[in-house]
């Protein structure tokens, strides 16, 4: 184990602890009898303090004496049976997280027949599925919200996932390597590329112009040229490519926010943005079924 | 310590072998009352879970969904204060009955000395009373004796593990706790505590009985600190039964200088804690007058005057009080306050039943994204609505905002919760730039509103939660 820098120390737990448990037992035999001079014919030990104080003697029944011999017996058959003196594994070889393991097991082979029953169902009938549509609530609340909001429309650098709007593609299929993946969208920074400087607000203009935000048109021509190097990516007419995960430039979405400065930073800077893989949290199965609920919210409630 | 005496060392235990107790049967008025109270506490105890309301069981506690069901009532573990409530209660009301009555809870209504009752009622039917029980435990094993024993133990192991069923039956459905009951299907936890229970008063009522009085019980100890000298007490009018000594029915007491009490030794034989009631208060006494009923039995034999053991108090035995007087000693300050105490909570209990609404509802922020930026430059900030259906049917419920100028919802639906059942309902709050504007960044308070919307004809009921709303800078 590596809770101690030597192992000497798991040894000399073990013996304070050993040591210890006898101890209680020593004291237990030692304090169940006393040596006093008693009273006259007053049930008491002879001690009195502070002039009238007298100490009475009402034994306790002697099973209770054996309830504190059981507790020391049952510490030594616990540390026989679990983990716990000083670095031993204990007899069971138990641990919590095979405790924990074999709990999640026990949880998925009792729900395995309720997922079997989403195996064979496509996108539209697990939307049309309430029991479906409610584990896929729950899991996204306990799995997703906490980026992409609790209403899902996420803010700025995770993604709205109620509109149709999709940067790595929307279908079930795609949904659920996204989520079972993750992803990681890279933008180069792409300065040195454009030659830098009043090149890239021109490039920046130009990107504005694609979705017919506003923008300066002089600046936008100038721009047209340069967009060249970014068409390797979001294509020439920019529209992006979901194959990499290169947004569409010709929307009003902007992840990373909207304007000339925002879009410049990015060209200048580059971006990472990541999704993290869930394959390590969730079963396949529960993939699907949130990939579902997931797709459900941009193309509609049935 | 005695000067006269030599002082001679000697050892002592502080541990000792428990002296077993054989209670004689008694009967009469105070042993009617506990017969009295043993069956209505057990009635209930045993008879509340077969009890059905709209199709369920009356009284269930769903520990693994989390929902308690009392007749109508949907508890959610959010209503714990009731449990708080209750608690105070109790413990109020055994102040006030101890302040007043002595351990009348000990004596009469205490599951342990209710089973106690019950066990010994076995152990009479199987044994005998005091004299044949003795006599059996002193003699050598014999058939008979095995039989006894035998019966004795099969109907208390009978009686015992019915008493773990039942309580087991207050939190599974007994009715399905039965059908695995033949079958043996119990799950494990099932298993643990019908058997754990069983054990319990199998050994408590069945063994350790006046020990767990003696030595375990808090209440028995800290009953005494609400006691004092107006208190009514089991108690022994020394004055009265002193000396005292056998004698003929028709003896002259004055000329043989003799007491009411004929010390026949029935008070100390009947006693469960096996103590002497004529030594004076003690605390092992448990309070329940089988030693007055017994002694009344002897003083109706001799032709006395009943009461030689009764219920007084202190300063009645002492100052010579009569029943009047005692009665207007009753309200003493610590009587008073105990059940204004008692009063007070149990009117805020049934007020705060009966004004509940059937559902609830908590808002939490959006914790990981503060704010964001919509279309247009609208403010939006994301709440979550823990939307809690205390009711068996349906409800469908209106989520409104306010308090902040400018504050809106986005979008309108209602909210379907489920009988029972309890939903996470996601709602985006949003505000217009110029609205915001005036705002100023920072931390406002929005209020939500949610209204049960009910049937054609009812009320509708509401209810406030208030939220933080957030403009970023």
């Amino acid at each position: 184990m590596s809770d101690f820098t030597n192992g000497g120390w798991s040894i000399y737990v073990a013996a304070l602890t050993i040591v210890s448990l006898i101890a209680c037992l020593v004291l237990l035999a030692v304090a169940a009898r006393r040596r006093v001079t008693p009273g006259v014919n007053d049930n008491s030990t002879g001690h009195v303090w502070d002039e009238d104080l007298r100490e009475l003697n009402n034994p306790l029944p002697r099973w209770w004496m054996g309830l504190f011999v059981i507790t020391v017996l049952f510490s030594f058959a616990y540390l026989w049976l679990y983990p716990g003196l000083g670095s031993t594994a204990g007899s069971l070889q138990w641990t919590s997280t095979a405790q924990y393991e074999a709990e999640q097991a026990r949880a998925r082979a009792a729900l395995a027949p309720l997922y079997a029953r989403f195996a064979a169902m496509d996108e539209k009938q697990l939307a049309a599925d309430a029991p479906a549509m409610g584990i896929g609530e729950r899991l996204f609340i306990n799995n997703c919200a906490a980026c992409h909001g609790s209403d899902a429309r996420g803010s700025k650098g995770f993604p709205n996932l109620t509109d149709t709007d999709w940067l790595w593609g929307g279908s079930l299929a795609d949904i659920q390597k996204t989520i079972a993946e993750g992803r990681n969208g890279v933008m180069p920074p792409m300065a040195a590329v454009i030659g830098g400087g009043e090149n890239v607000r021109n490039v920046a203009h130009y990107v504005l112009s694609l979705s017919g935000s506003p923008h300066d048109s002089v600046a936008a021509q100038l721009g047209r040229a340069q967009f060249t190097a970014c068409a390797a990516c979001h294509g020439p007419d920019g529209k992006g490519n979901p194959a990499i995960g290169a947004p569409n430039l010709t929307d009003k979405v902007w992840l990373h926010g909207w304007g000339e400065q925002a879009i410049a930073g990015i060209v200048n800077n580059g971006l990472n943005n990541q999704m993290p893989a869930h394959a390590g949290r969730l079963t396949p199965e529960q993939v699907k079924v949130l990939a579902a609920y997931v797709w459900r919210m941009s193309n509609g409630s049935p | 310590m005695s000067e006269s005496a030599q002082p001679r060392e000697e050892v002592i235990w502080l541990y000792e072998k428990q002296q077993k107790i054989y209670p004689r049967a008694v009967s009469g008025w105070f042993a009617g009352w506990r017969w009295a109270l043993v069956w209505a506490t057990q009635l209930v105890f045993y008879g509340l879970p077969w009890l059905e309301w709209n199709a369920r069981q009356a009284v269930l506690f769903e520990l693994a969904s989390r929902r308690f069901y009392i007749f109508g009532l949907v508890l959610y573990p959010q209503d714990f204060i009731y449990l708080t409530a209750l608690l105070l209660i109790s413990a109020y009301a055994l102040f006030l009955f101890t302040a007043v009555a002595g351990r009348l809870w000990c004596g009469y209504a205490c599951p342990q000395t209710v089973y106690t009752e019950v066990f010994l009622w076995i152990e009479r039917m199987a044994e005998g009373d005091r004299m044949k029980r003795l006599k059996l435990d002193a003699g050598p094993w014999s058939a008979e004796k095995l039989l006894r024993k035998g019966g004795k133990h099969a109907a208390w192991i009978t009686l015992s593990l019915w008493t773990g069923f039942t309580f087991v039956g207050y939190f599974t459905p007994i009715k399905t706790l039965w059908a695995e009951a033949f079958t043996l299907d119990f799950g494990p936890w099932e298993w643990f505590w019908v058997l754990f229970y069983g054990l319990a008063t199998y050994g408590n009522a069945g063994f350790l009985r006046e020990q767990v009085c003696k030595y375990m019980c808090p209440y028995a100890r800290f009953q005494s600190a609400m006691f004092d000298r107006d208190t009514l007490i089991v108690t022994y009018d020394a004055e009265r039964g002193e000396p005292r000594g056998t004698r003929g029915r028709s003896t002259d007491l004055q000329a043989a200088k003799l007491g009411h009490c004929i010390d026949c030794h029935l008070c100390v034989q009947v006693c469960p804690t096996g103590i002497d009631i004529r030594q004076g208060l003690q605390y092992e006494c448990i309070g329940c007058a089988a030693c007055i009923d017994v002694c009344n039995g002897v003083m109706d034999k001799m032709h006395y005057p009943r009461g030689l053991i009764r219920y007084d108090t202190q300063n009645g035995l002492t100052q010579h009080l009569s029943r009047g007087a005692e009665w207007r000693r009753v309200l003493r300050p610590r009587v008073v306050v105990y059940s204004a105490i008692l009063l007070l909570v149990s009117a805020a209990l049934l007020a705060s039943l009966a004004l509940r609404t059937p559902f609830k509802v908590d808002v939490v922020r959006d914790r990981a994204a503060l704010a964001r930026l919509a279309e247009d430059g609208r403010i939006e900030n994301v709440y979550r609505l823990q939307v809690m259906n205390a009711s068996e049917a349906p409800q469908r419920f209106r989520v409104e905002v306010s308090g902040l100028p400018g504050v809106e919802r986005v979008g309108s639906g209602e909210v379907e919760v489920g009988p029972a059942a309890a939903r996470w309902v996601p709602v985006a709050v949003r505000i217009a730039p110029d609205a915001a504007a005036r705002a100023g960044a920072g931390a406002h308070r929005v209020d939500f509103r949610i209204t049960q919307l009910a049937a054609a004809g009812q009320a509708e009921r509401q209810l406030d939660e208030r939220s933080t709303f957030l403009i970023p800078r």
